[in-house]
């Protein structure tokens, strides 16, 4: 950690165990006294949000394993016991299928939160790549468990998904029969997706605690982009960010509850009540709804290996993003052009989860083929050119100066001593 | 605090617009639609009218069940109070009604019966509702190559649920100018690509309700599709009560761990 410590062990035991293995003041030092900046709003509650997605995905499905079967005649059937017959299977399982909508969700406004404040760039590069990774595993884990239930949509998605391997040339076919562990989606397939469904949420959660440790080197990052320059412009992450994140996430849970309680089909499509039938094509095979902006993107490229390299590509490409954005400055609350070029960022990205669901035809394709090229834009032109030649409003001197009167200043203030009566929530 | 506001107004409206952002349509079918007065089982308070679960479980018993099965649903969840509630006497009077397949005769060995058919017996509560056909080919031969899909989670396998059962039982119309029906098939605009093999079943009268209501074609659809809205979602009720103080009792947290976070960050700058 890049802080001094501040551990001090309560009693002899923990003296005992400091000496050997620190665990307590490693907490301590990055979840109780981490000096975190004292301006990060709402938007930054996002971090905490997503740990409780994390557990309460692995909590409920370790329960819906010890009662789903992965095997074609039985998934679906077994599915339906645990919605009749296991004891609040219904709870666990609707948690666990909104669950990772509400995941997605919150993954999804914490990654636009990174692109707007500019998180993403020095000296904070690898903890975007790490959370580039989490999100790559994130969309391979939602994937291979929206296959379990072995309905049509599980079937068909898996049968569109892995179909896309066919368009690596030469060795295509060899690696999706691979993939298949045969000729076809079938048996072998569910076994080894439901094996790596309950892998891949562990290796999430390794991943998620070098995103944390990359995260308390640098320290945060805030909403006005520049660095903490003394103690007067942090506050120790407890209690002060646990409470707000607190709030944060009890609100963020009435938005899951009220999904999981009164509208738990909402999210996800009919033909998944119906059970796998690799002889029936459903009309419109569609993915889960936060897929559907990538799957635009590769039904916008006429070209199957071209769309599949558009659509990796689409992730791929904030891997380099640090290195695309020539800006000096972080925040885009400082970069007039750049606002105005995200808004049109995230339009960009609505249309095309708009058309995602739609069939690939008409005028959607059309709305399709601009947003995707947009969104390529957007990285590839705007970030690179635009930073060079926009003139910054100017930032503040530190992150305290606005917020707190001159005199506190100067005296370098502790926490809630004699700082202004607050204007800001 | 204007800014937190709209900062939690535009996360609030992004969360709820992923329902509409995930909803598909289902096609060229009309859009279903409910009986007149709607569903008692929608909204937060949504609960089942026993009475119409009882008189569309008759309309099952004596009308679907010669062709649709239930394989998922448990003839004694009957006896559910938040269902049908028929007393534990009732679900065992219902199950001797119906059929299951018998397993091998204990003497012979033998799977058919002395006809060749396969060999049946009376079912008890812990049995499910099965096919009456042995095995999805004798259910197409039946059926003009049509199979009759299982009803345990149609309310849920369709965009629409009870809606489309309603609008589809009650929507068979002659053919418009125009549209040539395949052999063996009906006109329905409801059903996807407007043919269905199902023939018209609800006539007045078809059932004659044990609790005397006037079997009209649309009482009779809509009892139909909130049985069968019961069968795919039997824990409904317990569902939303529990959800309603779920939800009172996230309420009531974050208010209280709003305040807190109020009163910590009173006199801190940020």
């Amino acid at each position: 950690m890049s802080h001094q410590s501040t551990y001090r062990p309560t009693g002899p035991f923990t003296e005992w165990l400091d000496k050997r293995l620190p665990v307590p003041r490693l907490m301590h030092d990055s979840l109780v006294d981490f000096p975190t900046p004292r301006n990060l709003n709402y938007w930054y509650t996002f971090g905490g949000i997503l740990t409780f997605c994390l557990i309460s995905q692995i909590v409920t499905g370790i329960i819906l394993a010890m009662h789903y079967t992965p095997h074609v005649d039985y998934a679906f059937e077994s599915v339906e016991r645990i919605m009749r017959d296991v004891n609040f299977g219904w709870l666990l399982r609707y948690a666990h299928a909104v669950g990772a909508s509400m995941f997605f969700f919150a993954v999804y406004v914490h990654i636009f939160r990174g692109l707007y404040y500019g998180s993403y760039k020095a000296p904070r590069e690898v903890l975007w790549m790490l959370g580039v990774v989490i999100l790559l595993l994130m969309m391979a884990t939602a994937f291979m468990g929206y296959v379990l239930p072995w309905g049509q949509m599980s079937f068909w998605g898996a049968t569109v998904i892995t179909n896309f391997f066919t368009a690596i040339p030469l060795v295509g076919n060899a690696i999706t029969e691979w993939l298949w562990g045969g000729f076809a989606v079938g048996n072998a397939t569910l076994n080894r997706f439901f094996s790596l469904h309950y892998l891949l949420p562990f290796v999430i959660f390794g991943v998620v605690i070098l995103h944390i440790w990359a995260l308390h080197v640098p320290g945060n990052n805030n909403p006005t982009g520049i660095d903490v320059r003394g103690k007067q412009d942090t506050v120790p992450f407890h209690p002060y960010y646990t409470v707000k994140d607190g709030f944060a996430l009890s609100l963020f849970c009435i938005l899951f509850a009220w999904y999981v309680f009164f509208a738990p089909n909402a999210l996800g499509h009919p033909d998944n009540y119906i059970p796998a039938d690799p002889l029936v094509t459903p009309p419109h095979i569609v993915p889960e709804w936060y897929f559907l902006p990538f799957y635009a993107i590769l039904r916008s490229i006429p070209d199957k290996l071209l769309g599949v390299i558009a659509m990796f590509g689409s992730i791929a490409i904030l891997f380099v993003l640090p290195w695309l954005d020539r800006s000096p400055v972080r925040s885009l609350r400082y970069r007039p052009m750049t606002q105005i070029f995200f808004v049109g960022f995230v339009v960009a990205c609505g249309v095309l989860m708009y058309c995602g669901g739609k069939p690939a035809e008409g005028v959607y394709v059309l709305w399709a083929r601009l947003a995707t090229a947009y969104y390529f834009a957007y990285f590839l032109l705007i970030l690179p050119i635009v930073g060079l030649i926009e003139t910054p409003r100017k930032l503040p001197d530190s992150i305290a100066k606005p917020v707190l009167p001159a005199p506190a200043l100067a005296g370098g203030t502790p926490i809630g001593a004699t700082a202004a009566p607050h204007t800001d929530g | 605090m204007l800014k937190a506001t709209r900062t939690l107004a535009i996360l609030l409206a992004a969360g709820l617009g992923l329902a509409a952002g995930a909803a598909q349509g289902a096609g060229e079918a009309k859009h279903p639609h409910a009986p007149p007065g709607g569903w008692s089982f929608e909204g937060m308070f949504g609960h089942y009218d026993k009475a119409a679960v009882q008189r569309g479980f008759q309309i099952y018993k004596e009308v679907c069940a010669a062709c649709h099965g239930m394989e998922y649903v448990a003839i004694r969840t009957l006896g559910s109070p938040s269902g049908p509630g028929y007393s534990e006497d009732e679900v065992e009077a219902v199950a001797a009604e119906f059929r299951v397949p018998a397993g091998p005769d204990p003497q012979t060995g033998s799977l058919v019966d002395d006809i060749g058919l396969p060999r049946l017996r009376p079912a008890l509560p812990s049995d499910r509702f099965t096919s009456p056909y042995p095995n999805d080919i004798a259910a197409r031969a039946a059926n003009g190559g049509a199979l009759p899909p299982d009803l345990s989670v149609i309310a849920k396998a369709r965009e629409g649920g009870a809606s489309y059962i309603y609008s589809l039982m009650t929507g068979y119309q002659e053919p418009p100018p125009g549209v040539t029906l395949e052999a063996g098939m009906h006109y329905n605009p409801y059903m996807a690509g407007g043919q269905i093999a199902m023939p018209p079943q609800l006539v007045p009268d078809r059932v004659a309700y044990e609790d005397g209501t006037e079997a009209s074609v649309e009482q009779m659809a809509s009892d139909i599709a909130t049985f069968l809205n019961w069968a795919a979602e039997p824990e409904l009720e317990f569902r939303k009560k529990l959800g309603f103080m779920v939800i009172s009792y996230l309420a009531v947290l974050s208010l209280l761990v709003f305040l807190a976070y109020r009163r910590l960050w009173r006199n801190v700058g940020h």
